[in-house]
């Protein structure tokens, strides 16, 4: 039986110091719509449910495929984009919208993911190639790795995975499971490879790779099924190996 | 001199080369984007990238991708900047291999190549279905190094408003607006580069991101750079429909087999797999057997039209036809089709390995753009050190990527997007820093007071928008663009509903006088900076109308059932608008076909 309206609650917050307060809204429920088509409703007429007067609901989106990553929210307590979260799929009742709550609140449902960019700049996730100028072609690589680090590769930088990982919060220093990621996938490059130890240094200190408490929350919210906690494990032989030969150095 | 301070504006794949080009030409770049670069527009790109590589034996060539190129373009476009791009494609495609881009690859584990629309060659680089993303990623990557080591300062959430030109009309910065304190700010630059994207947004939805509203792009216009060939908008013929946007279903399904069916009968209701071959009409392969489903979007879109409204043979009696995987193995899609796949199963609940998938016609991108110019060889090229190329008819103001105009004519290819992107990026960015070089007197050694008075000009500007009360409200405003545009500018055009297209929009600026901010807050104010947008996206639309009123013939992704032939002694031309109070005022410039000669466009 599909829903005849469409009942959000929806957490609001002004600025990033205001209170949080919550607003509902209903709207005649229409084919093919999902979060953001709600969102979309309420902004051409921005009347909550009790028939009050308020302003559009703020939010980050941009592709709508998820592609981008921009849109993610907590859409029923689950972290995941809002743009495939389709109305219908959702369970009966109303549908709860908040803002992720491991990141600052920019203002109602946005929030500020730089310390995810942050951190892809600490562990060095990039090839550090000589020039964009012609070389040549690139290194020959399997088919078969190519496809496995694609997997790697399609990181939004979201933040589900971040959000769900009960070790990422306010009071530790744990760089978080994305960041993690990539440098398995930069280490995997041929080119890549040539500085595979010092994005191994960035993760072998406090903060990185032995604060993972292996609760393996963030491959169940991942909405590209990237392969999280492979590599970590792989990660985690990659480090002992570095731990080794620097023992054996000293 | 100093190095250059160079503003790009815009993150996607041609900002992002563009900055990268002149950070490692030394110079110094303030980068500006409304979303985190990462999250740009160039995501949505799927199905690949075009250079003439030739790894599957078929002897193909940079000039045969040329002479694609122009002929799928209809001749609309200048031919050195696409002989110098298409020459420049196998170089590109190494570059992001070297920048470790997962493309698929072949046993050997050379990089693989599939056929798009438009050519008879395998001649597109792709990884998976997310071939845009993956290389925005990688230019991201480049970026954020050259960020780390001080080159680029970005400015994330801000929102360019319009340019900064001194007493000799050059320009030498921009103000832009912080999306989170919603104050204005002038920022210095010796030379401005747009990329700015496409603008998607003036149909209300298309298979663009939410954030191509081609305000930017508008803004620019109305401070003075011409916008070119507006009237050619692509209509890519396979979508799928939402009701907050039209995602898309990459060519690339075509290009690995996909075929395109409807019932041969009208109102046959039953499941497409209970429709027996000699019940489903190809019409494709049909009427074009020698490119089949690969023809070019515009003649795609055209004859789905034609079978779905004239024919009334749409599925379900909509303007929508089959897309078909299912004979496929399912390996081999998820191998090379994985990430639209998984949109069409996410937003239809249909596995598209065993069911066909509903597909309909959605505007995808603008081949008309900011006018550019270009400094041509005598054989031909691109001089590469003219500070000309990709420079406007404002000096100092540079655009790139989708949001100029110069590569694809009336019609692009596909796959050709993210290749005009990338070296817009490679040429423009040095071109910029050239110009930087070549003055006299830096843009960025301007006195202050020509900053001063822009910025106080658009402080007032949002302070007079932030305080708008009034019964319109701007969303609906701007569904109702969407609306008549879409009704009426995109895959077949009338003269009497152009101009009732026209009308309709002056009175939406009429209405958009009257039209609410519906948030008096100053913090984050999206509502605000979207009345902003909404001004300059309904200019916009009238360059779009009234161009496409005022051409007459049928070319490319223009089609005028009227005037169904191309008419090249009255129309091979650009058309150019200089924007004035009153409206867009056109003139046409005649183009460098002196490389190939313009013959009929045949794909049957």
């Amino acid at each position: 039986m599909p829903r005849q309206t469409v009942e959000l609650r929806i957490r609001r917050q002004d600025s990033p110091t205001a209170a949080s307060r919550w607003e509902e809204f209903s709207l005649a429920w229409q084919p093919n719509m999902n979060v953001i088509s709600c969102l979309m409703e309420i902004r051409k007429n921005p009347v909550t449910k009790q028939g009050h007067r308020t302003t559009p609901v703020h939010w980050d989106c941009s592709c709508l495929e998820e592609v981008c990553g921009a849109c993610t929210m907590l859409v029923n307590g689950r972290p995941r984009q809002s743009c495939t979260a389709l109305v219908d799929n959702l369970p009966e009742g109303t549908i709860t919208l908040e803002p992720l709550t491991k990141f600052p609140v920019v203002r109602d449902l946005q929030v500020d993911r730089k310390p995810m960019f942050d951190a892809l700049k600490k562990v060095k996730a990039w090839i550090p190639i000589d020039g964009t100028y012609d070389l040549g072609p690139g290194p020959k690589q399997s088919a078969v790795e190519a496809e496995i680090n694609y997997a790697f590769s399609r990181c939004m930088t979201c933040g589900c995975c971040m959000e769900a990982c009960p070790q990422y919060n306010g009071r530790s220093e744990f760089i978080g499971p994305a960041p993690i990621a990539q440098v398995r996938l930069f280490n995997a490059h041929p080119t890549g490879q040539l500085n595979a130890r010092e994005r191994l240094d960035a993760i072998m200190g406090r903060g990185g790779l032995v604060d993972c408490g292996n609760a393996q929350n963030c491959v169940e919210v991942c909405p590209k099924e990237i392969p999280l906690t492979e590599a970590f494990g792989e990660l985690g032989r990659q480090t002992t190996v570095l731990w080794l030969k620097q023992l054996f150095q000293k | 001199m100093a190095a250059p301070r160079i503003a790009v504006v815009g993150g996607g794949l041609a900002g992002l080369m563009a900055t990268i080009r002149i950070a490692e030409a030394g110079g110094a770049v303030d980068l500006f984007s409304i979303v985190p670069v990462k999250r740009s527009h160039s995501v949505c790109a799927q199905g690949g990238i075009n250079g003439a590589v030739n790894v599957k034996g078929e002897n193909d060539s940079p000039e045969i991708h040329f002479v694609d190129t122009c002929r799928g373009g209809d001749f609309l476009a200048h031919q050195p900047p696409v002989k110098g791009m298409c020459y420049a494609a196998p170089g590109i495609i190494y570059l992001f291999d070297r920048m470790g881009v997962t493309f698929n690859r072949t046993a050997e584990g050379l990089l693989d190549f599939r056929r798009f629309g438009g050519t008879l060659y395998n001649r597109t680089a792709f990884a998976g279905a997310t071939t845009g993303q993956q290389l925005l990623y990688s230019l991201d990557e480049q970026v954020r190094r050259h960020e780390a080591a001080g080159h680029v300062t970005k400015y994330e959430g801000w929102e360019f408003v319009g340019l900064v030109r001194d007493d000799s009309g050059r320009c030498v910065g921009l103000v832009a607006l912080d999306l989170r304190t919603m104050k204005t700010k002038a920022f210095r630059a010796d030379a401005v580069l747009m990329a700015t994207g496409g603008p998607g947004l003036l149909f209300g939805k298309s298979t663009n991101s939410l954030i191509n509203s081609g305000s930017a792009a508008a803004a620019a216009y109305m401070d003075g750079v011409r916008y070119a060939n507006g009237e050619f908008i692509q209509i890519h013929p396979t979508a799928i429909p939402g009701a907050d946007k039209l995602r898309l279903m990459s060519e690339s399904a075509r290009g690995e087999g996909g075929r395109v069916w409807v019932p041969r009968s009208q109102g046959d209701s039953r499941p497409p797999r209970q429709i027996p071959e000699g019940d489903r009409w190809y019409f494709l392969e049909e009427k074009y057997p020698h490119y089949g489903n690969l023809v070019p979007r515009d003649v795609a879109s055209k004859e789905i039209h034609d079978v779905c409204v004239n024919k009334g043979l749409g599925v379900d009696g909509k303007m929508c036809v089959y897309l078909d995987l299912t004979h496929i193995p399912r390996a081999t899609l998820k191998r090379k089709l994985e990430g639209i796949l998984e949109i069409y199963e996410k937003f239809t609940g249909v596995d598209p390995c065993d069911e066909p998938m509903k597909i309909f016609p959605a505007v995808h991108y603008s081949m008309g753009g900011l006018w550019v110019d270009y400094e041509r060889t005598a054989d031909g090229f691109i001089d590469l050190g003219s500070p000309k190329n990709h420079q406007s008819n404002v000096p100092g103001l540079f655009a790139i990527g989708e949001a100029e105009y110069q590569y694809h004519g009336a019609n692009r290819l596909g796959a050709n997007s993210l290749l005009s992107c990338v070296y817009a990026g490679e040429i423009g960015g040095p071109a910029a820093v050239k110009y930087a070089q070549n003055q006299a007197k830096a843009g960025t050694e301007t006195p202050s007071s020509v900053f001063e008075s822009a910025e106080a000009k658009w402080t007032a500007r949002f302070a007079e928008l932030a305080r708008r009360e009034g019964p319109e409200n701007p969303y609906r405003l701007h569904e109702e663009l969407g609306r008549v545009m879409l009704d009426n500018v995109t895959i077949v055009r009338d003269n009497d509903r152009l101009r009732e297209t026209d009308a309709r929009i002056l009175e939406l600026m009429d209405r958009w006088q009257h039209a609410s901010v519906l948030d008096n807050g100053q913090w984050a104010n999206a509502p605000l900076s979207f009345m902003n947008q909404l001004w300059n996206m309904l200019h916009l639309a009238r360059v779009v109308t009234l161009g496409a009123l005022a051409r007459d013939e049928s070319r490319g992704a223009h089609y005028k059932p009227a005037f169904p032939k191309r008419d090249d002694a009255k129309w091979l031309k650009s058309t150019i608008a200089d924007f004035t109070p009153d409206g867009p005022k056109f003139h046409y410039d005649p183009i460098d076909v002196s490389l190939c000669a313009p013959v009929e466009r045949r794909y049957d």
